[in-house]
């Protein structure tokens, strides 16, 4: 691509391009079962701040001809417990035909990936690549900001936004952040900035001592963060899909 | 209106029941009445540690069941007044600890003593969240040495988010530091985590450092809380430990290596 046609490019008012996101499938079984929301909801509150607003594709691929559910109210109940679906896959004509009209898109129907147990999150962007009938809304979240030690065995996610603590924290300890994690103290637990995949986030610390840092899924662990930078003000950040990490300069 | 305190330390074997029983003896001393109550059902030490062992007929399980009174159940230690135990059950396990029971047992404690001190079990299942779920003041009893400080660490955590005061958005359960098992010259030779690595880490405010010491076990033995030992260097250190919780000002002991001259030396059989 030359140089002119990149600078025409940006006279433009959009840019199409494509894009891949992971996105998590509902595999539905038995959509009218009693126990099919009391199930979902021990799975979702195993890892809440995992599947928060998580988009997800439902996939009926698995519902005999015969299925006879009320999708709508499916789907709002799905919605209530903070799964976000964004496009179904297979199933049913009836069925098919129900799910378009609520809104879902359909997806190409493909082998699906098998989903760990944990995985990197998915990206909130994905919401509007899928589905663009779902408008996002970007607004200004306010950081988190903890001014209290987060101890060992402490998890804190910070949805949509920065993450700043104002003291030390522990080994044991997790900070999730959508955003950026700065760390005003010694940081000796992990840290994950990024994990809805935002690969622009940083990490910022007054003294680096983490179990693992990590960047939009892409980390390091303990043993491979270089001497140069143990107990070091540092930041971390990704630059062309590696983990970097540069000294802060303390005037 | 009577405060309860939690010893605990996420670790086991870290001197919670010594501490616990040197405590609650000290407060007594001091002319507070004071109970201590053993929550490490099914392993009970307490009444050992203060000699009261032979005197156990009802427990503090048996008053949560309703099975006795709670007057049936304490003891009143022998030595000194305003001091009475809650001996635990040997026989049951930590599911007979309900939440409402210890309500009921420590809400009607309160109406008689000036101090309730709770001996947490280790570990952070329902011993320990039983034992500080009701908390004031938590002190963490932590040995100069890793695992010890990251449980500590841990137990902090839980108390920040799982006892009354924080499920309750009251006022945070109030901590201080305990570090048990001090030996200076392990310190000195990098053997052993020096008090300021610890603080560092936990970032609460030091209560005292009490130092190893021969003195403990031959305590424990006899059933015969340490502070009771005037001689010993730990008895001291408790006593001290209990002024600064009163709010006294004494000034740390212990923390160094002592001199070692010909004297010390022909004189440090005696610690």
């Amino acid at each position: 691509m030359s140089s002119a046609s990149q600078v025409a490019e940006r006279d433009v008012p959009f840019q199409l391009r494509g894009n891949s996101f992971t996105m998590m499938v509902l595999k539905v079984h038995a959509p009218a079962s009693p126990d099919f929301f009391t199930q979902l909801n021990i799975k979702v509150r195993q890892a809440p701040n995992f599947f928060r607003n998580a988009p997800v594709v439902l996939d009926f691929d698995d519902l005999p001809e015969s299925v006879v559910f009320d999708l709508g109210a499916f789907v709002a109940q799905v919605r209530a417990h903070h799964l976000l679906p964004v496009g179904f896959q297979g199933g049913p004509r009836p069925v098919q035909e129900a799910a378009l009209a609520v809104g879902l898109t359909p997806m190409p129907t493909g082998r699906v990936a098998k989903l760990e147990e944990v995985v990197k999150g998915p990206d909130p962007r994905a919401a509007s690549a899928a589905a663009p009938q779902i408008m996002v809304e970007v607004v200004h979240r306010p950081a988190m900001v903890v001014t209290e030690p987060v101890r060992s065995g402490t998890q804190i996610y910070a949805e949509k936004s920065d993450l700043i603590i104002t003291a030390s924290v522990s080994p044991g300890a997790e900070l999730l952040a959508d955003g950026n994690i700065h760390v005003y103290g010694a940081l000796r637990g992990r840290a994950l900035a990024g994990v809805s995949g935002d690969a622009t986030a940083r990490i910022f610390c007054h003294s680096l001592e983490a179990e693992v840092v990590s960047v939009a899924g892409v980390y390091r662990v303990s043993e491979d963060i270089g001497s140069d930078f143990f107990k070091k003000p540092v930041q971390v950040f990704l630059r062309d899909g590696v983990l970097r990490m540069e000294p802060l300069k303390t005037a | 209106m009577s405060k309860i305190i939690v010893m605990t330390s996420g670790k086991g074997g870290v001197g919670k029941t010594t501490s616990s029983a040197a405590f609650a003896t000290g407060l007594a001393l001091r002319g507070f009445k004071t109970v201590v109550i053993d929550f490490d059902v099914g392993l009970r030490n307490l009444d050992l540690v203060m000699g009261c062992e032979r005197r156990v007929v009802f427990d503090f399980i048996n008053v949560i069941n309703g099975e006795a009174k709670l007057s049936q159940a304490l003891i009143k230690d022998k030595r000194i007044d305003n001091l009475y135990i809650l001996p635990t059950s040997q026989t049951r396990d930590k599911d007979a600890l309900t939440r409402e029971g210890v309500e009921r047992v420590l809400n009607d404690l309160s109406k008689e003593f000036d101090y309730i001190l709770c001996d947490s079990p280790a570990g952070i299942e329902r011993g320990a969240l039983m034992s500080l779920y009701f908390a004031d003041h938590a002190i963490i009893v932590t040995n100069p040495e890793v695992s010890s400080v990251r449980d500590s660490d841990r137990i902090l955590g839980v108390l920040n988010s799982r006892s009354r005061r924080a499920e309750q958005g009251l006022e945070p359960v109030s901590q201080q530091l305990l570090l048990t098992r001090y030996d200076p010259e392990r310190v000195e030779k990098g053997e052993m985590l020096k008090v300021d690595d610890v603080l560092e880490i936990l970032a609460i405010p030091l209560l005292g450092v009490i130092p190893e010491s021969q003195a403990v076990l031959r305590a424990s033995n006899v059933g015969m809380p340490v502070i009771l030992d005037e001689a010993s260097n730990a008895g001291q250190a408790y006593t001290d430990a209990v002024g600064r919780f009163l709010g006294e000002e004494i000034e740390h002991r212990f923390v160094n290596p002592q001199k070692k001259g010909l004297f010390s030396r022909l004189l440090r059989r005696s610690a």
